[in-house]
């Protein structure tokens, strides 16, 4: 009887407690849901890119005591969930984060493939979806399609027209001829980019004298690289992703391709990349690119290595973590956690963001990174849709 | 002459995968679902070795091998043994174990996750140029070449040149047979997997200094090793070092005078036709 007296006081204690401690701790924090890759193929890349940009925002609110919500500051707890690269389980976890989470806004995943599987559910569910690692054609009919949705990064048409028209800058200064190697990964971002290359390389009067693809998760390219050597280009494009980026640059200073401009794709702008190769790294072209001499960035980086130990990279890495000072003002200017208000907010506000001030055209940020390249151990950016601050580029000397 | 060198540089470094696995599957019986993690971890611990304490990751491998030999040893007397046990036939054994390695491979991944992180890995090693007539080789290639060579040599003269390593053959024909004439079964296996993943993590070493590893990525090697083990016949040396350099002449050759794209395929052709004209293996024995 006694024992039963007891443990009927202890129980209502703790609902009291909860009760009490229930409502207080809500309205002092903001959840927000991150779904991406930390298993499978596409984990080298967030690991990089995406993980360590969200883990230094949420350092970076909370040290600041919060994100101002209509007058009260609110702390920022991160929910993270794996998708082990897979779209069923990215799917999963948004819905598991929507309904049984309950969280007041996500981080949408990592990769195009993922971000357009998910975008239907995270337009369901009324999230702002503001997409960052995700590149295509398809941003207009997106935006259009889902209104949640804004787009940051660029499309591979862009990307690959920016290049060809850095390379026709180069070719038109003498630096190099109009002979050309192309070869593409066969997945999403590497069909797109050669869809779209070939045709402008053509049109720019450029001769391809080599052309290939390979499958994902290719490890050997000796083949490849002799068979391009052979053809004997002064430009070598390779619209790859991160495993092949790597294999593809080591076998190319083995076999001392001796081209004036070499370009690779996904992951050329990590700082693992010029790790690995060394002075091999000068002069190699790649996707992406940054204002990397802006105080902006560098305190960004500085500051990233600081929290979370992790360099960031030289393209997305900025941008992720400028998605999220988007959706930080936004929830402020919007003055509520509503996800329709804050949508508006994102869609009609201009913001003040580490790469620079933002304002969504229609859903979509038009001026962008394309191409960087390693000069002196920094990915400069030498191409964008008119960012500004483009560095020139300088034609690779061997690979010593 | 370009592809035949390319191609049999290629094939040194996919029989230095399928080795250990060869081992592993012909004489223990478990088909070691976890082996491309043993090979990433030894890549891992390789690197660790090279950045850390500058140790030359060929040098390493004097420390990695029996690491993996006694880690090997104990996840066979610990996880594997039991299964051993229990199992009333080949085929039950064989089920059980592709359950276990399994969760082993999920095991191994998820540690290497949690003490790496998801990030690509890559150092430079020896990643200098050698000219062979007159073209260009990574020295790190030829080196693990070499590797293999010498491993595969190793491993020969000893199944076939000594008694412990005829035991050992003998357990692979026919584990019953031959407790009837005073083989320690048991201990033979533990042996024969523990050398197996001792052969996978040399492997990992020696492949860390030219491949870019991340903690997931051991599934790749893991399929490359179980095709050229059926392939070459389960449980033969030989016939794993034959599939093995097929496999990259084959690739190299697909590659280079067709298209880089039809390699998978040309793979998986390679390994239909086998298994239609000699399902047993090329140098597999005819099931009595």
């Amino acid at each position: 009887m006694e024992r039963r007296t007891l443990m009927k006081t202890f129980a209502a204690t703790l609902l009291a407690g909860a009760v009490l401690a229930g409502p207080a701790v809500a309205e002092g924090t903001i959840k927000i849901g991150a779904s991406a890759p930390k298993t499978g193929p596409l984990a080298g890349g967030s690991a990089v890119t995406y993980w360590p940009a969200i883990q230094l925002w949420v350092h970076d609110v909370n040290e600041r005591g919060g994100i101002d919500v209509g007058g009260t500051k609110m702390k920022v707890e991160l929910i993270e969930y794996d998708d082990r690269t897979s779209n069923e389980e990215a799917i999963k976890n948004i819905q598991r984060l929507a309904t049984v989470d309950k969280v007041d806004f996500i981080i949408p995943p990592y990769g195009t493939g993922i971000n357009l599987a998910t975008a239907p559910l995270i337009a369901k569910y009324g999230y702002p979806h503001i997409a960052v690692t995700a590149v295509t054609d398809g941003v207009d009919e997106f935006a259009d399609r889902w209104p949640n949705s804004f787009w940051t990064l660029g499309t591979s048409t862009a990307f690959a027209t920016t290049l060809v028209d850095l390379l026709k800058g180069m070719r038109d200064a003498g630096q190099i001829n109009d002979k050309v190697a192309v070869v593409n990964v066969a997945d999403a971002f590497g069909i797109e980019l050669a869809n779209a290359g070939k045709p402008a390389l053509k049109d720019a009067g450029f001769d391809i004298v080599y052309e290939t693809s390979y499958p994902l998760q290719q490890q050997d390219f000796a083949p490849i690289i002799s068979s391009a050597k052979n053809a004997n280009p002064d430009t070598f494009i390779a619209f790859s992703y991160p495993g092949d980026t790597f294999g593809l640059t080591k076998q190319a200073a083995i076999a001392d391709l001796p081209v004036k401009a070499y370009y690779v794709g996904v992951a050329t702008a990590f700082p693992a990349f010029a790790a690995a190769n060394g002075p091999a790294a000068n002069g190699v072209l790649g996707a992406g690119g940054v204002n990397a001499a802006s105080d902006k960035y560098q305190d960004f980086m500085k500051r990233q290595i600081e929290v979370t130990g992790s360099a960031p990279d030289f393209w997305a890495s900025p941008v992720q973590y400028a998605s999220l000072e988007v959706l930080e003002q936004a929830i402020t200017s919007a003055g509520t956690l509503d996800k329709a208000a804050v949508i508006d907010a994102i869609k009609n506000g201009t913001f003040d963001t580490i790469m620079g001030e933002w304002k969504f055209d229609h859903n979509v940020i038009r001026k962008y990174w394309t191409v960087g390249q390693w000069q002196d151990g920094v990915f400069h950016g030498v191409a964008s849709t008119g960012v500004g601050g483009e560095v020139a580029p300088i034609v690779k000397s061997g690979w010593n | 002459m370009d592809i035949l060198i390319t191609g049999t540089v290629l094939g040194g470094t996919y029989a230095l995968i399928a080795l250990g696995l060869t081992l592993q599957y012909g004489v223990a019986r478990i088909m070691n679902l976890a082996n491309g993690e043993n090979l990433v971890l030894a890549c891992f611990c390789a690197f660790w070795l090279y950045s850390t304490a500058s140790i030359n990751p060929v040098l390493g491998i004097v420390l990695i091998a029996p690491g993996a030999f006694v880690l090997n040893w104990l996840i066979y007397d610990f996880a594997m043994k039991p299964l051993v046990n229990r199992a009333k036939n080949r085929g039950q054994l064989e089920v059980d174990s592709i359950l276990a390695t399994f969760g082993l491979m999920f095991i191994m991944q998820g540690v290497m996750l949690l003490v790496f992180g998801g990030g690509y890995y890559s150092y430079n090693f020896l990643s200098e140029p050698v000219q062979i007539l007159g073209e260009n080789y990574g020295l790190n290639r030829i080196v693990a070449l070499i590797a293999a060579a010498v491993i595969a040599l190793g491993l020969y003269v000893f199944l076939y040149r000594t008694r412990y390593g005829t035991a050992i053959r003998a357990v692979s024909v026919n584990p019953s047979s031959a407790s009837l004439v005073a083989i320690n079964v048991e201990r033979a296996s533990a042996f024969a997997f523990a050398l197996g993943g001792a052969l996978t993590a040399a492997a990992g070493a020696l492949l860390s200094t030219f491949y870019t590893f991340n903690s997931s990525m051991g599934v790749i090697f893991t399929m490359k090793a179980l095709i050229i083990v059926i392939m070459g016949g389960v449980g033969d040396v030989r016939g794993a070092v034959l599939a093995a350099l097929l496999l990259g002449l084959t690739e190299t050759a697909v590659a280079s005078l067709i298209d880089p794209g039809l390699t998978l395929a040309a793979t998986y052709t390679l390994f239909i036709l086998v298994l239609l004209f000699r399902p047993q293996g090329i140098f597999g024995r005819q099931e009595a």
